[in-house]
C-alpha cells in the first residue's frame, strides 16, 4: 500500500446502487429497472420478479464494523452475499479493496475469497467429519498452506477465541456459542481483511450472545479487521456496528452511527425499531444541550460556576453528574469554550426520545 | 381388426440389435470377456490357492482389527458356515463375483450418480431408466448377455452389473443432494476449487449414505448372482440350480444357507465401515 492511495485504499467495499432481481424473468426486469425506474410492486406485478436488493449503495471503511440490520426478507442476507459474489449482481458495481469483483474470473474470485474476504455463517457450518482444529484451519488448507504451519496459525486462532483445549474435539462435542467460535476462528485463521458475518449470533442464547458480540467487537478491532455483521436486532448492531445500515423490503433505509439513528431516525419505520432502544448509553451532550444563549435568555446568568462535561459524555454520564453536583445544569466544554447547556429538562427529553419537541416547547 | 398389427413387441426390434453387435462388435465382446475371466480367476486362485482355515483366520483378524470384534466373529462364523458346509469353493466363487460386479456397478453409478445430482434434467432423464433396470425381472438381462456374451460367468456379471448400479446410482444422488447448502457455501466462501468442495466437503458429508448406497449394491448383486447360476455362472448358484433340479433338499438347503452366510459377512463388513465412521465421529 502506498501513500498516495491510503486515501482511496481506506475504503474496502464499495457497493454502488448494487440490485437484485430473483425470478425468471429477472433480465427483462432489469431492463425495466433500468429504463422505467419500475418500482418493486411494479416488478412483482408485471415479471413476476422479487427485488431481493434495490439500489443499495454503502462503504465500508478500514478498521470498521459495519452492521447491516433488518427483519428476515429485508435483503440483507442476499446483500452480504453480493459483497464476496455468492450471489451476482443484477445491475450495479461493488468494488473490493478497488477491484470490480464482477470483472474477476472464476480463479481470481476465488483467491478473492480465500485471501481477503472471510466469511462466518448463522449456521456456522462447520465439517463435522473433522476436529475443531482441522475446520478452524479450513481456509488455509483450500489455499494450500502446507499442513505444519495452517496448524500452527488455526492453534493460534482458536487461542484467540479461547478454545485452545478443545482442537482435538468434534464440532458434534461442542456447543452452540462454542461451534459459532470455531467459525469465526475458521474466519480469523484465514487473516481476511474483510469479514462478512451473516447473522453469527442468532441462533445463541443471549447471555452466551452478548458475550460472544464483545469478544466479536474487541478481537476485529485488536486484529484490525473490518467486518460486515448482519443482524436482525438493532441491539446487537448498536452494541457492535460504528455504523449501522437499516434495511427494509430490499432498500437502505438509514445509515449512520449508532447515535444518528437512534436520534434521527430517517422515517417512521426506523423510529418504530428505535423506540425500545435505551438511550442512556447512545446519546451525547452534543445532540440534546440548548444553545448558551437560549439558557442566557432565562433567568439565568452565570455559567462559569456551572458543573462542566464534554460533548462525548452520554447521558448516564450526565445523569450521575448532576446527581453528584447538586444542581440542576451542566455545562458542555469543547476546547476551553462552552458550547450549550445540559438542563434536567433536557436530560429527561433525551431518555425519552423526545428532546425536540421539549426544545420547541422552552 | 387384427390386433397383431398393433401388438407391440419390443423383442423384434431388440433382437436384430443384439444380432448386429454381435456380428460387428465380436472383438470388443471378446475383448470384455477375456478381461472380465482374467480378473475373476485371478482372483479365484488367489481365495482358493489358500487352505479355507487360513482365509476365514485373514478375515477374522482383519475385520477385527479394521472394524470391530463383534463384525469379526459374525464374518468368522458366516465363513466358516460355508466351510463346513461343504461348499468353499462354491462360496468363494459367488464372493468373487459379487466383488468384481459390485466394483464395476459403483465405477458406473458414482459418476452418474453425481451428474444427476448436479442437473435436475439429467435426473429426471436417467429416472425411468432406472426404474425400468430396477423392476424387469432379472433372468430377462440374461438373455441378450448371453447371446452376446455366451454362457459363463461373464453374462452373470454383465447382469448382474445392471441390476446393482440403480440402488448405487439412486443413492449417490439422494447424498449428494443432501449435503447442507451451508456447507457447500462454505466452500464457495472460502475460495475452494470445485475439486477441492468435492473432495474435502461433499464426499466427507456424502459418506455415510454412499455407504447405505454401497450396502444395497452388495446385496443386490448378491441376489442376483446366484440367479445366474441358471447360465452357468458356477458358484453357490449353480448348486441351488442342481438342487432344485434334481429335487435335492439337502443341497439346496445347504447352498441356501451359505449364500445367507455370504450375505450376512458383506453386510457387517460394508456396514461395518460406516458405524466404525460414526464411533470416531463421537470419540
Amino acid at each position: 500500500m502506498t501513500h498516495s492511495k491510503q486515501h482511496e485504499s481506506d475504503v474496502l467495499i464499495d457497493c454502488q446502487s448494487v440490485w437484485k432481481i430473483f425470478g425468471a424473468r429477472a433480465k427483462a426486469a432489469v431492463d425495466a429497472v433500468q429504463r422505467d425506474g419500475l418500482s418493486k410492486t411494479q416488478i412483482l406485478n408485471e415479471y413476476d420478479c422479487v427485488v431481493g436488493v434495490s439500489d443499495a449503495s454503502l462503504q465500508v471503511r478500514r478498521g470498521e464494523i459495519f452492521c447491516i440490520m433488518g427483519l428476515s426478507g429485508s435483503g440483507k442476507s442476499t446483500l452480504v452475499r453480493l459483497l464476496n459474489r455468492l450471489i451476482e449482481p443484477s445491475l450495479g458495481r461493488i468494488m473490493v479493496k478497488g477491484k470490480d469483483i464482477s470483472a474477476l474470473n472464476a480463479a481470481e474470485l476465488r483467491d478473492m475469497r480465500a485471501r481477503h474476504i472471510g466469511m462466518v455463517f448463522q449456521s456456522v457450518a462447520l465439517l463435522p467429519n473433522r476436529t475443531v482444529l482441522e475446520n478452524a484451519a479450513f481456509g488455509l488448507e483450500i489455499r494450500g498452506v502446507g499442513k505444519e504451519e495452517r496448524f500452527k496459525t488455526a492453534r493460534a486462532a482458536l487461542d484467540k477465541v479461547g478454545l485452545s483445549d478443545w482442537t482435538g474435539r468434534y464440532p458434534s462435542q461442542l456447543s452452540g456459542g462454542m461451534q459459532q467460535r470455531v467459525g469465526l476462528a475458521r474466519a480469523i485463521a484465514a487473516d481476511p481483511e474483510i469479514i462478512l458475518m451473516d447473522e453469527p449470533f442468532s441462533a445463541l442464547d443471549p447471555l452466551i450472545r452478548r458475550q460472544l458480540q464483545d469478544e466479536f467487537r474487541q478481537l476485529t478491532k485488536s486484529l484490525g479487521k473490518s467486518a460486515v455483521f448482519i443482524t436482525h436486532d438493532l441491539e446487537e448492531a448498536i452494541r457492535i456496528g460504528d455504523r449501522i445500515a437499516i434495511m427494509k423490503d430490499g432498500v437502505i433505509v438509514q445509515v449512520g452511527d449508532a447515535e444518528e439513528i437512534v436520534t434521527r431516525p430517517a422515517d417512521d419505520y426506523v423510529a418504530e425499531f428505535v423506540g425500545g432502544i435505551s438511550r442512556v448509553h447512545l446519546v451525547k451532550a452534543h445532540s440534546i444541550m440548548i444553545p448558551v444563549a437560549q439558557y442566557l435568555s432565562g433567568p439565568h446568568t452565570n455559567i462559569g460556576a456551572l458543573v462542566r462535561t464534554t460533548p462525548e459524555a452520554d447521558i448516564g454520564a450526565l445523569i450521575d453528574l448532576t446527581l453528584q453536583s447538586g444542581r440542576d445544569t451542566i455545562a458542555v466544554v469543547d476546547d476551553g469554550e462552552v458550547v450549550g447547556i445540559v438542563t434536567t429538562r433536557a436530560l429527561l427529553g433525551g431518555v425519552s426520545g423526545s428532546q425536540i419537541a421539549t426544545l420547541a416547547a422552552a | 381388426m387384427n390386433t397383431d398389427l398393433i401388438r407391440f413387441s419390443p423383442g423384434a426390434f431388440l433382437a436384430p440389435v443384439v444380432d448386429w453387435l454381435n456380428a460387428n462388435f465380436h472383438p470388443f465382446f471378446d475383448l470384455v470377456t477375456r478381461i472380465i475371466e482374467t480378473t475373476l480367476g485371478a482372483l479365484e486362485t488367489i481365495l482358493l490357492i489358500l487352505p479355507a482355515y487360513a482365509v476365514i483366520a485373514i478375515v477374522v483378524i482383519f475385520s477385527g482389527l479394521l472394524v470391530n470384534i463383534r463384525v469379526s466373529i459374525v464374518s468368522g462364523i458366516a465363513l466358516g458356515f460355508c466351510f463346513l458346509s461343504g461348499l468353499w469353493e462354491a462360496s468363494m466363487q459367488t464372493l468373487v463375483l459379487v466383488t468384481v460386479s459390485v466394483c464395476i456397478s459403483v465405477v458406473i453409478a458414482f459418476p452418474i450418480g453425481v451428474l444427476a445430482a448436479r442437473n435436475r434434467t439429467f435426473e429426471a432423464v436417467i429416472r425411468p431408466v432406472l426404474d425400468v433396470m430396477q423392476t424387469v425381472p432379472p433372468w430377462v438381462y440374461l438373455i441378450p448377455a448371453v447371446m452376446i456374451f455366451s454362457l459363463g460367468r461373464v453374462p452373470a456379471i454383465i447382469a448382474t452389473i445392471v441390476y446393482g448400479i440403480p440402488p448405487m446410482l439412486r443413492l449417490t444422488t439422494l447424498a449428494f443432494q443432501q449435503v447442507p447448502k451451508d456447507l457447500l457455501e462454505l466452500g464457495q466462501a472460502t475460495g475452494a476449487s470445485p475439486r477441492s468442495i468435492l473432495f474435502k466437503i461433499e464426499i466427507p458429508s456424502a459418506t455415510p449414505t454412499l455407504l447405505v448406497g454401497l450396502n444395497q449394491c452388495i446385496l443386490l448383486s448378491l441376489a442376483i448372482v446366484v440367479l445366474a447360476g441358471l447360465v452357468g455362472a458356477g458358484g453357490l448358484g449353480a448348486e441351488v440350480t442342481r438342487g432344485l433340479t434334481r429335487m435335492e433338499m439337502g443341497l439346496g438347503l445347504r447352498a441356501g444357507l451359505a449364500i445367507v452366510a455370504l450375505a450376512i459377512l458383506l453386510d457387517r463388513l460394508s456396514r461395518g465401515a460406516l458405524q466404525q465412521r460414526d464411533m470416531t465421529e463421537i470419540q
